[in-house]
């Protein structure tokens, strides 16, 4: 099923079990408590999920596609997905990388501080995004830590992209390590024991072995930060300065259209959000049936 | 078939990647990680703490937050059960839809869920269902963020249920409630505290969806991620630093609870 | 021993997703150097303009009408609205910026201790000034409650939006506006401070800024809203469905602008200050719903006089009342504070 990127040992089955192939329809529950249940649960999807998400479509194209275009033409438009896009592209290799990278260390390494690694990784859940960006600020600030030197060589952390990326990169780091966590440690190292042993070298036996046999649990870890960085809001809020055109992102942007009472700018600007999300999940699900045959 | 390497072969690919590996790792998380709340912790050491996280307002939003997560919490709790059961245990046409649905709510931006919500339950809505600015509606927003959380908690280790016991116990004559109650509940329970217990933590520090809809009305409907908001905006960061450790020390010891459940849940190592 | 070969497609895959994550940041990077450069090419200036929540569209009219003048032609803008306050404690953060456009004074003079503003930025036939407002109460459309005056805010039952003094501008001038108004109408300041006691019991919510607390009446909270002349007229071209009244007695708002210290085109920066000036720029601010500070561009239809029409310095000036009303320790203070204590 799909997970959330959550430490391994929260989301995943205990082990030893075996796996039902057909789902198992009764424990003797009658066919009106079947029906039953199935009406709760699908009402409560719908009205919270369904309804919302469906009427805010319905109320973007309510006028036509024409306001629409209009909206997400603006300039401020344009610029907010392209500053969202940047901070993507930017964080998402990063913590990919570093995902990787960590993910061999707590499987394979033998690292003495490997409980106090995973604590560390499991911060960026506990959080708050507002308390990130008042950390970030505190510390890159004009007045904070880092802030004299860094104006007196001229960098601006604060109110930049580089404060967008710092922020982005923090609330989406843990999801990649996590996914590849339990991966490693199923395919176990006997293929790459077996490779170094013919003279393969580190790198080689890293792209040709290791890399592929977590291609699907990668995949879908970079799935899960890249959904994590686009949505990004409270931390961005605060370290960004939300300048139009510069350092406002989509989320941003939906704000400042809605504060503006520019209903059809919201919309069309979360709309644009919206469909993205629904992207992202139909790639999390098609990559799910694929971690699941592996 | 694993055949057992010379020691000294499988040291030597395997040696420079610990300690390249190590120095990366400790770099990245410190500088992106550590030093800000390194700062942050500074700098709420820089006010008067006590003052700070006792202050009417800053309390009036902490208490409000704990008990709406809690609220949340356990609204989730049931709901998210439901959910899953219905998605493991019945079928239906469409029923691989709702599964790819649920997980919507993490897609999707924080302000987006907020303004989708404030949509269809505000002022203008069509069902003449008006929550906006009602302690309500942040409950509501906080429910549909963390929906994802306990269904995905539960779900696999339902899925992973082989149904003997329950059988067994039909044949002996249980009824269908009792057997959920005495069979199938125990089995789920750690899954479905794992999964409230993510809820929790996500709720105490939601931002997002809450800020539009909850209309922020200080000692009503303000959240404690909106009252530090609030302070970093009226130039006391080191007081926004103070309630901010708050709620950190209790985020962080909720997950590092929640992981001391789930090693005793799968039986000890990781 | 056979060592399993991987399969071509996974791999061919993995260097897919290689080869894309390359690519996206290949594109971020061009992406992000074309973005920072000017269209026209290099040469181009760009000003920085911050200001606060309110005049937003204002200026995305006055800016091209700027952009049109000899002085204007090849400059390009960014710019930031926030709450006044909240704007100029980002400016003394690093906010970068060539002008400040602030809802009040001392969120300008705050920028002058830390050599973000000359200290002579008063120094003009216009003392520092770009707009003026005055303070109204804003009311649902055909007044259900019949509110007219300051008094009727006081009313049992009656429920009063105004932003948060501590964060905004606007909400200084509604609450020296009503204070003001007791002062006008012969009242002592023991008296003045005690209605402000009173309005404060009947206030609903604290919004960050003038324009959030505008959205949250809009939204439907609140039988009134204390803000700027200007607001309500927005709101009312926005088809929000609010009518507003002018207090017979109520304060003269005034907008500061500067041009800051830091900033690396001071001189296309002035030409903008300057332009604002004018009687174009300065009928564009009279059409958004600001009254100019130009006396050829006010029209007193539009525009009327209120018979008890104050300034700040009426009320003591910015020092005293900064002093007395709204710092942490002073009346405001003290009045947050018991609120909360019997609000909690």
């Amino acid at each position: 099923m799909t997970d959330l990127g959550l430490a391994p040992d929260i989301a995943d089955p205990p082990a030893g079990r075996s796996r039902s192939a057909a789902p198992v329809t009764g424990i003797g529950t009658s066919r009106r408590v079947r029906y039953l249940l199935r009406t709760l649960a699908l009402a409560w999807v719908a009205a919270l999920l369904v309804l919302p998400v469906g009427f805010t479509l319905y109320r973007t194209f309510s006028d036509g596609f024409g306001p629409v275009v209009d909206a997400l033409t603006d300039d401020w438009a344009i610029s907010a997905l392209r500053i969202t896009v940047i901070a993507v592209a930017i964080s998402v290799p990063l913590n990919t990388v570093f995902g990787i990278v960590c993910a061999l260390l707590i499987v394979r390494g033998r690292l003495p501080g490997r409980s106090f690694l995973s604590a560390l990784l499991d911060l960026p859940f506990a959080v708050s995004p507002v308390v990130l960006g008042l950390a970030l600020f505190v510390l890159y600030g004009r007045t904070g830590w880092l802030g004299p030197w860094l104006s007196e060589h001229g960098i601006q952390v604060i109110f930049s992209l580089p404060g967008i990326v710092l922020a982005t990169v923090f609330v989406s780091l843990p999801y990649v390590v996590n996914e590849l966590v339990p991966v490693l440690d199923e395919v176990g190292t006997d293929q790459e024991e077996a490779a170094s042993t013919l003279g393969a070298r580190a790198w080689q036996t890293f792209r040709r072995i290791t890399l592929p046999s977590i291609r699907w649990g990668l995949a879908y870890g970079v799935v899960l930060t890249t959904a994590r960085a686009l949505g990004e809001f409270g931390a961005v809020s605060i370290v960004s300065g939300n300048i139009g055109g510069q350092t406002q992102t989509l989320p941003l942007y939906v704000q400042d259209r809605f504060e503006a009472f520019d209903t059809t700018g919201a919309y069309a600007a979360s709309t644009l959000l919206a469909l993205i999300a629904i992207a992202v999940l139909l790639t999390m699900t098609r990559l799910t049936r694929h971690r699941e045959d592996r | 078939m694993a055949v057992r390497l010379p020691g000294r072969v499988r040291r030597r690919n395997v040696a420079v990647a610990p300690a390249l590996g190590v120095s990366v790792t400790a770099l990245y998380l410190g500088i992106v990680v550590l030093l800000p709340l390194a700062a942050l912790i500074a700098k709420s050491a820089e006010s008067d703490f006590l003052t700070a996280i006792t202050a009417p307002q800053a309390r009036a939003a902490l208490i409000f937050t704990v008990v709406a997560s809690l609220t949340v919490s356990v609204i989730n709790t049931v709901t998210g059960l439901l959910v899953a059961w219905v998605l493991v245990r019945d079928d239906f046409p469409g029923k691989g839809v709702v599964n790819a649905i649920i997980d919507l709510p993490f897609a999707l931006p924080t302000i987006v869920a907020g303004l989708t919500l404030l949509a269809l339950y505000g002022p203008s809505s069509p069902l003449g269902i008006n929550v906006a600015f009602t302690r309500i509606a942040v409950v509501l927003a906080l429910v549909f963020v963390t929906l994802p959380f306990v269904v995905r908690a539960v779900q696999p280790v339902l899925e992973s249920l082989d149904g003997e016991s329950e059988e067994a116990a039909a044949s002996l004559g249980a009824g269908p409630l009792t057997i959920f109650v005495r069979i199938i509940l125990p089995a789920l329970r750690p899954a479905l505290l794992a999964g409230a217990g993510l809820a929790f933590g996500r709720s105490l520090g939601e931002f997002g969806s809450v800020v539009l809809i909850s209309g922020n009305l200080p000692y009503k409907t303000e959240v404690a991620s909106v009252h530090i908001f609030g302070l970093i905006e009226n130039g006391d960061p080191a007081a926004a630093a103070a309630v901010s450790v708050v709620l950190l020390i209790a985020s962080f010891l909720l997950v590092l609870a929640l992981r001391l459940l789930a090693t005793r849940g799968t039986g000890g190592g990781s | 021993m056979t060592i399993h070969r991987p399969a071509a497609i996974p791999r061919s895959l993995t260097r897919r997703a290689a080869v894309g994550a390359g690519v996206l940041a290949i594109a971020a990077i061009t992406a992000c150097g074309s973005g920072s450069g000017s269209a026209g090419g290099s040469g181009d200036v760009k000003l920085a303009l911050t200001a606060y929540s309110t005049p937003a569209e204002a200026y995305k009219e006055l800016i091209p009408a700027f952009q049109e003048t000899p002085a204007g032609k090849g400059v390009r803008f960014t710019e930031s609205y926030g709450a006044s306050g909240a704007q100029s404690r980002a400016v003394i953060a690093g906010l970068p910026t060539d002008i400040v456009a602030l809802s009040l004074a001392p969120d300008v003079d705050k920028l002058v201790k830390p050599g973000l503003v000359a200290s002579d930025w008063t120094e003009d036939q216009y003392k520092g000034f770009v707009t003026d407002s005055v303070v109204v109460l804003v009311v649902r459309k055909g007044n259900p409650k019949g509110i007219k005056t300051w008094d009727d805010l006081l009313k049992p039952g009656v429920q009063v939006v105004t932003p948060n003094p501590f964060t905004s501008g606007g909400a200084k001038w509604n609450v020296l506006g009503a204070y003001g108004a007791q002062l006008k109408q012969g009242k002592t300041e023991a008296q003045a401070a005690d209605y402000l006691r009173s309005l404060f019991k009947n206030v609903v919510s604290q919004d960050k800024s003038a324009r959030e607390a505008l959205q949250t009446f809009a939204a439907g909270k609140g039988d009134v809203l204390l803000s700027y002349e200007n607001e309500a007229i927005t709101a009312q071209e926005k088809d929000q469905d609010v009518d507003y009244v002018i207090p017979d007695q109520t304060i003269l708002i005034q907008n500061p602008i500067a041009v800051t210290t830091t900033s690396k085109h001071p001189e296309q920066a002035e030409g903008f200050v300057d332009f604002l000036r004018t009687e174009p720029a300065q009928k564009i601010f009279a059409k958004h719903g600001y009254r100019p500070v130009l006396r050829s561009a006010l029209d007193p239809t539009a525009y009327p006089t209120p018979p008890g029409l104050f300034t700040i310095d009426d009320v003591g000036g910015w020092d005293a009342v900064n002093k007395e009303i709204f710092a942490t320790d002073g009346l405001l203070g003290e009045i947050e504070e018991s609120l909360g204590v019997t609000t909690g």
